[in-house]
């Protein structure tokens, strides 16, 4: 195989931004993924005001108490995740491994309880589903699709506490590097979900 | 150690001779599926969008074959509707989406940049790989039957009524437009990133602009593309009711979301098409770009402008009257930066050395081709006359103008122009002009008549048509099938040249700009050393001075 190039700001920032690549690259996929979420928020906006009922989220049996539950969970997981890479960049290896690692449980715990609230509409009687009516198509499209996202979120954390861990030893900056990126990714993700509850949920 | 304009030529650049290239370091398929060299990485687009843009040549072949008589003959109905369709997708999102960007601007980008590589190399490699997902979907939908949506995929249609692979379909488009996304993010963080010391945004070439400005488009109107199309698929399997009306849903926000990408895809293709086009004006005139700002703003400018005119597709699906005049006004204002172009092009020729080259006549046709469409798009962002030309040939004319007349023009200007760095050959150039003159004769016979069946009122997607159309379609399927023998001419020399063609140095074309300092083909680091710029671009008269030559270079 060949040997690696040397591409300029790999690993260090660029000093008059403050930005190595993969951070201004998350940057712009984080843009990339605002429209890909702004086209959902969008067709909800156009479809709920030409509607001529919309049903409330609670009236649909929606558990405010569970989302709510979810929103700390999340909002927890972002703190973890910056503490992670605060002492990963300090070098407290451990505690940045176990704030690592509660991040990746704090995905864990959402899923679950997402997955109590899907069960719970499944097996409502009549049951709730994606075809039952416009207000179940988009919850479960736009949820759907923030789970998929936190499920890559808990998929690169279980990389970075994992196998991809060893590039700590060799190149510590790199996979504190690879943390922020993922982190800023995970933000994201949460911000997503910051605006779904309310939306869904509660207006 | 800098390198100034004295040295642009320097030994020091050019690789001495028996030095490996970027095509002979290393053997082997792997060295090929796995590279993460954006040359290799642009060759093997350029092999897949080769071939993809033969089968959607067939389709359209096929499609003009049976229009030479007016009853439908050579193919039923349904079979029609499958090859327009096939003909649609594949040209677009298998041909000209990734064409200039991902083949010629993976591979120049770099190395008018000063740089190794893109900042990502493996993301690079994975796009090419969605990219074949992707078309791998494609051509499973071609040998499973079809589909027949339209490349458009408009609902309810795609959703309740066809029977054919619209799932497939969609899906390979999905997959293929997140190749788009990851490009178009790679040469913005490499065009942020990787510039050589000295080359500023204003010393870029105006290519490099142009491929900045179509990464924007790709990284932000794709991914609405990739939610429409979730929200289609979704629709046809679990029957939800997003689009379709009888379970409140709404058709038109299908539109909307489709032509949100859609149109701003447009850009995707013509705006690289724009950058090669200043590429080889500059070139053959001598001269730098006249108002090269202005230029490069101008593809700013587009990009921006082409989020803002998507409706003016849906002038007669049932918009409102009011959004309907915002939005053709708005269309008529993305007229504006293409028209400072057309005019800067232009006034770069006078007074030029001009070279009657074959990458120049691509993009003198396409001068000329490009402002056809581009007028003939300002008689559809007229409310009253769109009404009247809605689904006619007119439409069908008018974006063949813009997307083969425009970016395939410029897409052969820019595989002529670079073929001797990219191979390291020149290719013939007699053959060469016969190609360009067959394209040019064919396309606008083809086309051109097509105007006029629109205007007459033929409308577009049927196999038959009224019997007084026959002659001007006559004359569009004789054109079809030279420009059928114009593209496959490339197609043998190009190959022919690999082996047979004359050795081309470092600067064939006596051109200014970092690919041209380096060898041909170029290492497989691009240079032996990193390259300092002191040169504005296209600074021909500078860098004769510098070089004390009076002579053509």
């Amino acid at each position: 195989m060949t040997v690696e190039l040397e591409i300029p700001y790999n690993v260090h920032a660029r000093p008059e931004t403050g930005l190595y690549n993969a951070k201004l690259g998350v940057w712009l996929f984080l843009a990339s993924e605002v429209m890909l979420f702004g086209a959902l928020f969008s067709s909800l906006i156009l479809i709920r005001t030409s509607a001529e009922h919309w049903p409330r989220g609670w009236e649909e049996g929606l558990n405010i108490p569970l989302a709510t539950l979810n929103t700390f969970i999340l909002i927890a997981s972002s703190v973890t995740v910056v503490l992670a890479w605060a002492n990963f960049r300090l070098g407290n290896v451990k505690r940045g491994r176990l704030l690592l690692l509660a991040t990746l449980a704090c995905g864990f715990g959402f899923m679950i309880i997402k997955t109590i609230e899907y069960y719970a509409k499944f097996t409502a009687v009549p049951p709730h589903l994606p075809s039952t009516s416009n207000f179940f198509a988009l919850y479960f499209t736009m949820t759907g699709l923030h789970g998929l996202h936190v499920l890559g979120g808990m998929i690169l954390f279980a990389y970075l506490s994992g196998p991809g861990f060893k590039m700590w030893e060799k190149e510590p900056e790199r996979y504190v590097n690879r943390i922020e990126v993922v982190g800023l990714y995970w933000h994201f993700v949460d911000l997503v979900w910051i605006f779904l509850f309310p939306t869904l949920y509660l207006l | 150690m800098t390198v100034t304009t004295d040295t642009l030529h320097d030994v020091r650049f050019i690789e001495p001779a028996g030095t490996r290239n970027y095509l002979n370091v290393d053997y082997g398929i792997f060295s090929w599926l796995l590279t993460r060299d954006h040359k290799r990485i642009g060759i093997l687009y350029m092999i897949s969008i080769t071939v993809m843009f033969f089968i959607g040549g067939f389709f359209a072949m096929m499609m003009r074959i049976e229009l030479l008589t007016p009853e439908g003959d050579l193919l039923t109905s349904d079979t029609y509707n499958k090859f327009f369709t096939l003909h649609g997708i594949v040209m677009i999102f298998f041909f000209l989406i990734p064409s200039i960007p991902a083949v010629l601007g993976n591979f120049i980008l770099p190395i008018m940049l000063g740089a190794k590589d893109l900042a990502f190399p493996k993301i690079n490699l994975l796009s090419w790989y969605l990219y074949i997902i992707g078309a791998v979907f494609g051509l499973y939908v071609i040998v499973a039957g079809g589909v027949d949506t339209g490349w458009t995929f408009y609902t309810p249609f795609s959703t309740q009524y066809s029977n054919t692979h619209v799932f497939a379909t969609t899906l390979g488009a999905f997959i293929t437009g997140f190749s788009s996304i990851l490009t178009g993010l790679n040469f913005i963080v490499t065009i942020h990133r990787m510039r050589a010391p000295g080359l500023t945004w204003f010393r870029l070439p105006l290519m490099v602009w142009a491929l900045y400005a179509t990464s924007i488009v790709m990284l932000l109107a794709t991914p609405v593309l990739a939610i429409t199309l979730v929200l289609l698929m979704i629709e046809r399997v679990l029957h939800v009711g997003i689009f379709d009306p009888a379970l409140g849903g709404d058709p038109l926000l299908y539109q909307h979301l489709f032509w949100f990408y859609s149109h701003p895809a447009v850009y995707i293709m013509i705006l690289p098409a724009m950058g090669v086009a200043s590429e080889v004006i500059a070139a053959f005139t001598r001269k730098k770009i006249f108002g090269y700002k202005f230029v490069a703003f101008s593809s700013l400018a587009i990009a921006f402008l082409g989020f803002l005119v998507w409706a003016h597709h849906m002038f007669v699906a049932g918009i409102s009257i009011y959004s309907a005049m915002i939005f053709s006004f708005l269309s008529y204002f993305v007229a504006v930066p293409s028209a400072i172009k057309v005019f800067n092009w232009t006034a770069t020729l006078y007074r030029g050395s001009v070279a009657l080259l074959t990458p120049m006549l691509y993009i003198l046709g396409f001068i000329g081709l490009f402002t056809v469409g581009g007028l003939t798009g300002l008689f559809l962002a007229a409310l009253g006359l769109n009404v009247h030309v809605t689904d006619t040939y007119f439409i069908v004319a008018h974006f063949h103008y813009i997307m083969v007349g425009g970016a395939v023009m410029a897409y052969m200007a820019g595989i002529h122009y670079w073929w001797p760095k990219i191979t390291g050959r020149m290719y013939p150039e007699w053959w060469a002009r016969v190609a360009a003159g067959l394209i040019f004769v064919g396309f606008n016979l083809t086309f051109f008549p097509q105007f006029i069946l629109g205007y007459l009122g033929m409308p577009r997607r049927y196999h038959a048509y009224a019997p007084e159309f026959q002659v001007l379609n006559v004359m569009s399927t004789a054109g079809a099938s030279v420009l059928g023998v114009g593209y496959l001419l490339p197609l043998i020399y190009l190959l022919w040249s690999l082996r047979f063609g004359r050795k081309a140095g470092p600067n064939p074309w006596g051109a200014v700009g970092l690919e041209w300092t380096t060898s041909s083909p170029p290492p497989k680091d691009n240079f032996r050393e990193t390259p300092t710029v002191t040169w504005e671009a296209y600074d021909y008269v500078g860098m004769m001075k510098a070089m004390g030559e009076t002579q053509d270079v």
